[in-house]
């Protein structure tokens, strides 16, 4: 009997224990699922949190009330990784072997990488933050709100222009848009990376009276001042500041073989297989991929492993192509004033947003009800 | 190119977001004086954009070359 190993209890690692809990016989593996909390979380609801648009309560569920009966799982962290025995070390001390092993420790922030930022700006990618934001906000009464990017990689692309334009909103609502100048920073010469969702974005900033300001890589915030510093050598004044703070992979990754000095698994692009080891997969924000870091890359690159791994314990062979990740993405991205677009892409086709739409943003609202049926339970 | 030893390079053919550029920053940003980094772009825009955010970081562009079917950018970290 084979041990699969997944680490993880994102979207990404509770999605692959079920979907190899449901495709493997109890005879044929023993799926083991390790997580350093016992709660699962919907990180994308943390954007409605800090404008009272969404209860933050609501976005965690017990971990085990979402996996199969099959899966075992350990709440517990991941101290090291032993590629060579195959085991995993877990902070109580335990050790779990693997036959397979996937990886889906997910992205982790550390706001210490940029001096001032965890001082003085605020953002919304956890929930103490985006609760913490939410304090902010109601005691805003005017003045220069300033967006931007505190490192690279981040999860979640499109969330800050989201944040962009549901922040309009909320100060429209509040009446306090007239007395706040809202300032869009954005690490390239473009709102955002993909050309067809740039230019509609930009339309939409310049008719909302937000300002931009491209080629803009956050180095340093002035907590006394309230200045932030560009490594282009800008510098802006600001009264309230939301910058997502660098991310880095899980710490027991950091310099790990498998991994590079950030935590970031360097795997193949298609297979999504360790390129040093071939027992050893990674999907979801923790692979050194260039591509989106978002629960729905986990989502598309889920089945894919899975079939690698059922096949691996079966020993069958599969097809040249069969079990290849496509660069598959899907995400909803808002635009304020209770419309939205989906952005749909892959590794041959960029996004073609549609104009933005009332229906769209409804099928988000429905999307982050529906998560919790669908996807980390791995029924579609 | 043939003289320059590549610290680090990635693969970014195919990557509408985040895009090559920002893997390239993210490198640079990542990486230590005098280091090269380079990064293979299927996207078109490359060839104006890189050049262009290299120039207002302050670092050296040593220039591009076929790769891969797409272009490989390389850039030293200036500072």
């Amino acid at each position: 009997m084979k041990q699969i190993v997944i680490l993880g209890g994102g979207t990404g690692g509770t999605l692959m224990a079920n979907l190899l809990a449901k495709k493997l016989g109890r005879r044929e593996a023993e799926i083991t699922l390790v997580s350093n909390s016992p709660w699962h979380l919907y990180q994308p609801g943390w954007l409605y949190v800090p404008f009272g648009w969404q209860e933050a309560t609501a976005l965690q569920r017990p971990l085990k009330d979402l996996l199969h009966r099959n899966v075992q799982l350990h709440v517990d962290g991941v101290r090291s990784l032993d590629r060579v025995g195959k085991t995993v070390s877990l902070g109580s001390g335990k050790t779990i072997p693997y036959d397979f092993l996937v990886v889906a420790t997910g992205s982790h922030l550390h706001p210490e990488l940029v001096p001032g930022l965890a001082e003085a700006a605020d953002h919304f990618y956890s929930e103490a933050a985006a609760l913490r934001l939410r304090e902010k906000l109601l005691d805003f009464k005017g003045g220069t709100v300033l967006i931007g990017i505190g490192g690279l990689p981040y999860k979640c692309p499109v969330a800050p222009l989201e944040f962009t334009f549901l922040l309009d909103d909320y100060l429209r609502r509040q009446g306090l848009r007239d007395v706040t100048s809202i300032q869009y920073t954005f690490p390239i010469n473009a709102v955002f990376t993909i050309p067809t969702v740039a230019e509609l974005a930009e339309v939409k900033m310049r008719e909302k009276g937000i300002a931009i300001e491209t080629f803009f890589n956050l180095e340093s915030i002035d907590p006394a001042r309230k200045i932030a510093t560009s490594l282009e050598g800008s510098e802006v004044a600001f009264d309230l500041a939301v910058f997502i703070p660098p991310h880095r992979g899980a710490e027991f990754l950091w310099g790990h073989p498998i991994a590079d000095a950030d935590g970031w698994v360097d795997v193949s692009r298609t297979s999504l297989q360790s390129k040093v080891d071939p027992s050893i997969w990674a999907i979801g924000d923790t692979t050194n991929l260039p591509i989106s870091k978002a629960g729905s890359t986990a989502h598309f690159e889920g089945p894919v492993v899975a079939a690698q791994i059922v096949s691996a314990v079966r020993g069958q062979v599969l097809e040249p192509g069969q079990a290849e990740y496509n660069g598959r993405v899907m995400c909803f991205l808002e635009v304020g004033e209770d419309k939205a677009t989906l952005l749909d892409f892959d590794y041959s086709a960029p996004p073609m947003p549609k104009e933005p739409s009332t229906l769209v943003h409804f099928e988000k609202l429905l999307f982050n009800q529906a998560y919790w049926h669908l996807v980390p339970t791995a029924v579609v | 190119m043939d003289n320059v030893v590549i610290t680090k390079e990635s693969d970014a053919r195919g990557s509408f977001c985040p895009g090559p550029l920002m893997e390239l920053i993210r490198m640079v940003k990542g990486g230590q004086v005098g280091e090269v980094f380079a990064v293979i772009s299927s996207d078109a825009g490359s060839q104006k954009d890189i050049p262009a955010w290299v120039a207002k970081a302050g670092h050296e562009f040593l220039g591009s070359e076929p790769a891969e079917g797409a272009m490989r950018f390389l850039v030293r970290k200036a500072k």
